[in-house]
């Protein structure tokens, strides 16, 4: 199973937010769109972070100040991008042992989506649940 | 008025399309106790079930028995069939928002993806999918022709659709005689002279997408063998790590498999079935009357992409095999419909978890739903759909709860019947399709087939004596 089909249900909606704007305005984003993480985007709208609720948390833990600093400070940079024609298991694999939840996917240099491990193991369920259904199907009706 | 779903104002659903995705989501929907809901399901061919007729190989009879279950779906009262009624031609999007509530497009991936590369265009050159169709007797494609003259063929891909067209291919016209496939199909496959087959696959076996029952019956045909490079069976270095980490059975078993049939010596049978990884054609050679007679290809090695996805990449290394027919399974397509927001990207209707998508502001559109292939791509078994059919369907009901739906006219359904009857009156019923089963199976039963399909639409309005 390709991470397009993943992509192709989830829709292509994903937040962003520049380096330079505030963690205040991240938090806020987070909070009204009941998410986890931003994307950080640079000028030419290349992923170039991803500020997480961790991201946010341990700042907070660190120092008083954390809401008045920018997304560009404390975000975690290097983010790990994902290709449309990647392969669920391989990436759920790699998300697994590498510890990151949120994966942008980018097609020909552009932004394209994001995909949670929530999404990945509900695809992989999915997949499971229906391999089930068919066998199930043919042994009841045969 | 009230929110629809009740006795005297049910929830009017129409699906388009009559396929496992259809069926699936019109289960779930009649199932709800708290929700009464009605609905009309509309197929632009007169006969349902969708690739379960038209895809499923005609040698695997056992996974149609699906339909039972949705035949059985079909029983509800509150269900109705219109069959041989097209969606943009017969009806469209300002019908159905004049007589629903809400639409579910279960359209499914009714094209072809393309290879890309040159030569694709030659005569001999087709998609596997055209090639499925025609056997499966999909009226809009018996007519084609395929050349069965020569003894080579290449099958590009190495899912489960090109796994059957091997298949099919390498039937002895005894094993093609005990299938439901069409017999115009069985006419051209009996006399076939195709001795050698070729299945391309671009990466190593363990990134192969065809399953294990398929690859396990390849080794049962009667007069074929299967011959895999013993070199191409075995696991390069990063495939091998990701099986040794991950002890995903399944996986380890078809790599099993592959290299057993790749020590195993060949019997001599007539037919034989190549099965060749880690090459990408590069081109089609035409002849001079510019019919395909051979594919260039290109050795290719595995790289891990960031994500740890192994992707093919060419080495340099090139052959070429000689062939008169060359089929290309390299994925099935979406088509758009009039008027409904297409990801052309993606071959889907832009959806978030079946809700379609207004393009402009990826907001939901109210009233409009998309199941299936064409909501998430061409991929998984029959029962893939059922999940995916329940979440789309779990958003309709959300969304009728909440009252945001279509806001139709009071029609009664006698009255949407008359409406559709007036744009299409050929359209069929589903007891018309009961007697259509009724006749192929009794046809079957006198030949000891299966059944012995209807191919035209005119046969099959003429048996239903319109």
């Amino acid at each position: 199973m390709k991470m397009s089909v993943v992509l192709a249900g989830k829709g292509p909606a994903v937040f962003t937010i520049g380096p330079d704007q505030g963690v205040r305005e991240a938090i806020q984003t987070l909070a009204a769109n009941n998410i986890g993480a931003l994307i950080v985007l640079d000028d030419r709208r290349f992923p170039t972070g991803i500020l997480s609720e961790r991201d946010i948390i341990r700042e907070c833990a660190r120092r008083d100040d954390t809401l008045h600093r920018s997304v560009g400070e404390i975000m975690t940079p290097e983010v790990t991008c994902g290709s449309p024609e990647d392969d669920v298991d391989a990436v759920l694999k790699t998300m697994t042992t590498g510890h990151f939840r949120h994966l942008p996917i980018v097609e020909d240099g552009q932004l394209v989506g994001m995909v949670t491990v929530g999404d990945l193991v509900k695809a992989r369920m999915d997949q499971l649940e229906g391999a089930v259904e068919t066998l199930q199907t043919q042994i009841m009706d045969s | 008025m009230a929110e629809p779903g009740t006795r005297a104002n049910p929830l009017r659903v129409a699906i388009i399309g009559a396929g496992p995705s259809a069926f699936y989501a019109a289960d779930h929907l009649l199932k709800q106790e708290d929700l009464n809901v009605e609905i009309d399901m509309f197929d632009r061919l007169p006969t349902p079930y969708g690739l379960v007729r038209a895809g499923v190989a005609p040698d695997h009879q056992k996974i149609k028995t699906v339909t039972r279950a949705f035949a059985r779906t079909a029983t509800d009262p509150r269900f109705r069939f219109f069959g041989y009624v097209e969606f943009g031609r017969d009806i469209s999007l300002d019908d159905i928002r004049r007589y629903y509530h809400q639409v579910l497009f279960a359209t499914g991936a009714q094209s072809d993806k393309h290879m890309g590369i040159p030569g694709e265009g030659l005569r001999g050159s087709h998609p596997a999918t055209e090639f499925v169709a025609w056997y499966n007797g999909h009226p809009d494609y018996r007519d084609c022709s395929f050349d069965l003259s020569c003894e080579q063929a290449v099958i590009v891909g190495v899912g489960n659709v090109a796994i059957d067209v091997a298949r099919i291919l390498s039937l002895t016209p005894a094993e093609l005689a005990r299938t439901d496939m069409a017999d115009h199909a069985i006419a051209a496959l009996s006399a076939s002279k195709v001795r050698d087959v070729y299945l391309l696959g671009r990466r190593g076996p363990a990134q192969a997408a065809f399953t294990n029952p398929e690859l396990k019956e390849l080794g049962e045909l009667a007069e074929a063998d299967v011959i895999i490079r013993p070199d191409e069976a075995a696991l390069d270095p990063l495939s091998q790590a990701d099986l040794a980490r991950d002890g995903d059975r399944a996986l380890a078993r078809k790599v099993e498999m592959i290299q057993s049939y790749a020590a195993r010596p060949p019997a001599g049978l007539p037919r034989r079935l190549h099965l060749r990884f880690l090459v990408s054609p590069t081109e089609l050679h035409g002849d001079a009357n510019g019919h395909v007679s051979s594919v260039s290809l290109v050795r290719n090695r595995l790289t891990a992409t960031a994500t740890g996805s192994l992707v093919a990449e060419p080495t340099g290394e090139t052959e070429e095999i000689a062939a008169g027919l060359v089929l290309r399974s390299v994925g099935y397509r979406g088509l758009p419909l009039p008027g409904i927001p297409f990801h052309d990207r993606w071959g889907v209707i832009l959806n978030a978890h079946g809700r379609v998508l207004d393009p402009g502001t990826n907001a939901p559109i109210p009233g409009e739903y998309v199941t299936g292939w064409i909501k998430r791509g061409p991929t998984g078994v029959i029962g893939t759909n059922k999940p995916d059919s329940v979440e789309t369907a779990t958003a309709m009901l959300e969304d009728a709860r909440e009252g945001t739906t279509f806001a139709p006219g009071d029609a009664s359904c006698e009255a949407i019947a008359a409406f559709v009857r007036g744009r299409q009156p050929q359209c069929v019923t589903f007891d018309d399709w009961r007697r259509l089963d009724e006749l192929e199976v009794a046809a079957g039963g006198r030949a000891g087939r299966p059944r012995v399909k209807f191919t035209s639409i005119e046969d099959m309005l003429r048996a239903l004596g319109r």
